[in-house]
């Protein structure tokens, strides 16, 4: 029986922290942090979790000992924003480097300077290369229900790469919204025991974490790697469809909205998404042809889903929510454009740059992306490859 | 769907408002999002924050900037921050004002909609012995929008801070919310 509850995006992160009860959360509870951290630590110092909670010295530090908890032959957990993501990189590449499983929940936000705390991707974007699956939600309820499918895709035999759930920072972190928990037996027979692999505390099979590996074997590491994020691909999808049988919500690399017969689409990320499909359904009212892409994993990237969701329109706006500084657009836009290099039919795709630092986007900038999209549909040609929306210039 | 924005200073209540009317509403199983601006928050400092309540998801998570509602927690907020901006054709604006709603309407110079004033600076220091406004604002609202019922708000303030307040702070803000409601007046 689902239970309805009102949680912020940080607050269903940590109550889905809560009902998995890892066995090591570590983190650096100091802005830019996320207020998940101070609420799993009051669940420690209730007593409701037997989790160890680790405060440490910073982000870096937070994250260093997340990789060793895991190869120590544990299951961990930690969360971070912004600066505090930035700060934890070098250790992002050691934890996938070494294959360890940990799950992070990320509030995205923007990277100083200037000083910015509210929404933006520029902090898991700039983290995009480094080995982590990358799932962005849209609601707060997918916060709660991602974190727990984000446990077993990191776990998976044949992933074993750590996590990222992101979720738009304020907007979707600080927006208190309803949504279905299941009960915690649910949850702990959903993700089950943690199987370390090669634990170090394993000291009758000792084992050697971090080797020095050259030219000799360094490659080999990485493309393993890319094998893996292959693999994930197939696991985020069995994983959600073992979830829908318990949930009853069901959730894909990419979600089509309203895609059937339309024209021009806009294809998203995280909460916009949103925003964007209550739009389509005014402009569908109106007699417009749009529809909406949303991309939940950015890593791995459903390549062969997008083309095939997006071929058949005559004009797409993809939306980014960082800044790649290429002179062509945000990340995600020249990700899709790449996917159509091959393809013979393809729309016309525009990049669309937006809401950086936290800049609302609302009904009528959707709208406003939809009337670029007329004006390239009616002249057959994109004017510009990079619209800045909402922008003082 | 109704779309509510509040306006307040820091230190106000102004977030909480927000969200315990959206958990009131939750309550009567409705779809509900509550969420502030977040500025350079700081005691004193102009706030506002976001309240949507529907029978169907909500889909947006944009600001409101057609509010239905609007609610005005800090009298001193009138002539300074345009808080009618955007405001529906039927809307109402519920501000805590002195004098009466005809005069604040004049005031803020606003032909359309309904507007209500109710002193609630005066009952949240006779209540709460503090300048409190939430409370108070949030009886006021219920009774000029009747979005939800009376009884619903106080059900949601003896569950959110029965834990946290003692017996006698809790009375007191059931006190205001109360005594709010009967005295608001509109025009």
């Amino acid at each position: 029986m689902a239970i309805r509850v009102a949680y912020t995006g940080n607050g269903a992160c940590a109550q889905a922290m809560r009902q998995v009860e890892p066995h090591m959360v570590a983190a650096y509870p100091i802005t830019p942090q996320t207020e998940v951290v101070e609420e799993f630590a009051k669940f420690v110092a209730d007593g409701k979790v037997k989790t160890k909670f680790l405060p440490v010295e910073s982000e870096h530090s937070a994250m260093s000992a997340c990789i060793g908890g895991v190869a120590a032959g544990g299951r961990v957990m930690t969360t971070t924003a912004s600066q505090g993501l930035a700060y934890m990189w070098e250790m992002l590449y050691i934890a996938s480097g070494l294959r360890l499983p940990i799950v992070m929940g990320v509030a995205n936000r923007a990277l100083s300077a200037p000083i910015n705390i509210h929404g933006d991707h520029s902090d898991t974007m700039g983290a995009r290369d480094s080995g982590w699956v990358q799932l962005y939600c849209k609601t707060v309820q997918e916060v709660y229900d991602t974190l727990i499918q984000a446990v077993r895709i990191a776990e998976h035999d044949e992933v074993r790469l750590p996590v990222m759930v992101c979720y738009d920072g304020f907007s979707v972190s600080h927006s208190l919204m309803d949504l279905e928990v299941l009960a915690e037996e649910q949850v702990k027979g959903f993700v089950g025991r943690f199987t370390p692999r090669y634990p170090l505390l394993d000291i009758a099979n000792p084992v050697t974490y971090g080797p020095l590996a050259l030219y000799d074997f360094y490659f080999e590491y990485r493309r393993q790697q890319v094998e893996a994020m292959a693999t994930a691909e197939r696991a985020v999808r069995e994983i959600a469809e073992e979830y829908a049988s318990l949930s009853g919500r069901r959730y894909s690399a990419v979600e089509a909205y309203r895609l059937d017969n339309a024209e021009v689409a806009l294809v998203s990320l995280g909460s916009t998404a949103s925003t964007i499909e209550y739009a389509v359904d005014r402009l569908r009212d109106e007699g417009v042809a749009a529809g909406a892409l949303r991309i939940r994993t950015f890593r791995p990237f459903p390549k062969d889903a997008i083309r095939e969701a997006l071929e058949p329109l005559k004009a797409v706006a993809v939306m980014d929510r960082s800044e790649s500084l290429s002179g062509w657009g945000g990340p995600v836009g020249i990700e899709v454009k790449a996917a159509f290099y091959e393809t013979e039919a393809r729309p016309l795709l525009l990049d669309v740059v937006y809401g950086l630092g936290g800049r609302d986007v609302g009904v009528d900038d959707v709208r406003e992306v939809f009337g670029e999209l007329k004006k390239a549909t009616d002249a057959g040609k994109m004017s510009d490859p990079v619209y800045y929306l909402s922008l003082r210039e | 769907m109704v779309e509510i924005r509040w306006h307040g200073r820091g230190g106000q209540g102004v977030v909480t408002a927000a969200k315990v009317l959206a958990a009131a509403a939750l309550a009567q199983n409705k779809h509900i999002q509550a969420f502030p601006e977040y500025g350079p928050e700081r005691r004193g400092a102009p706030v506002q924050a976001f309240t949507r309540i529907d029978d169907d998801p909500i889909k947006l998570f944009s600001h409101v900037t057609s509010p239905h509602i609007v609610v005005v927690l800090d009298r001193t907020l009138v002539g300074k921050i345009p808080f009618t901006k955007g405001l529906v054709g039927d809307g109402t604006v519920i501000v805590n004002c002195r004098h009466s709603a005809q005069h604040l309407r004049d005031e803020i110079g606003l032909s359309h909609g309904k507007v209500f004033a109710v002193d609630a600076t005066t009952i949240a220091n006779e209540t709460m012995g503090r300048p409190i406004t939430n409370t108070p604002m949030l009886g006021a609202l219920i009774k000029a929008t009747a979005i939800l019922s009376i009884d619903a708000i106080e059900e949601e303030l003896r569950t959110l801070f029965g834990p946290k307040l003692s017996p006698k702070a809790l009375q007191a803000n059931i006190d205001a919310l109360r005594r709010a409601h009967e005295e608001v007046h509109g025009e």
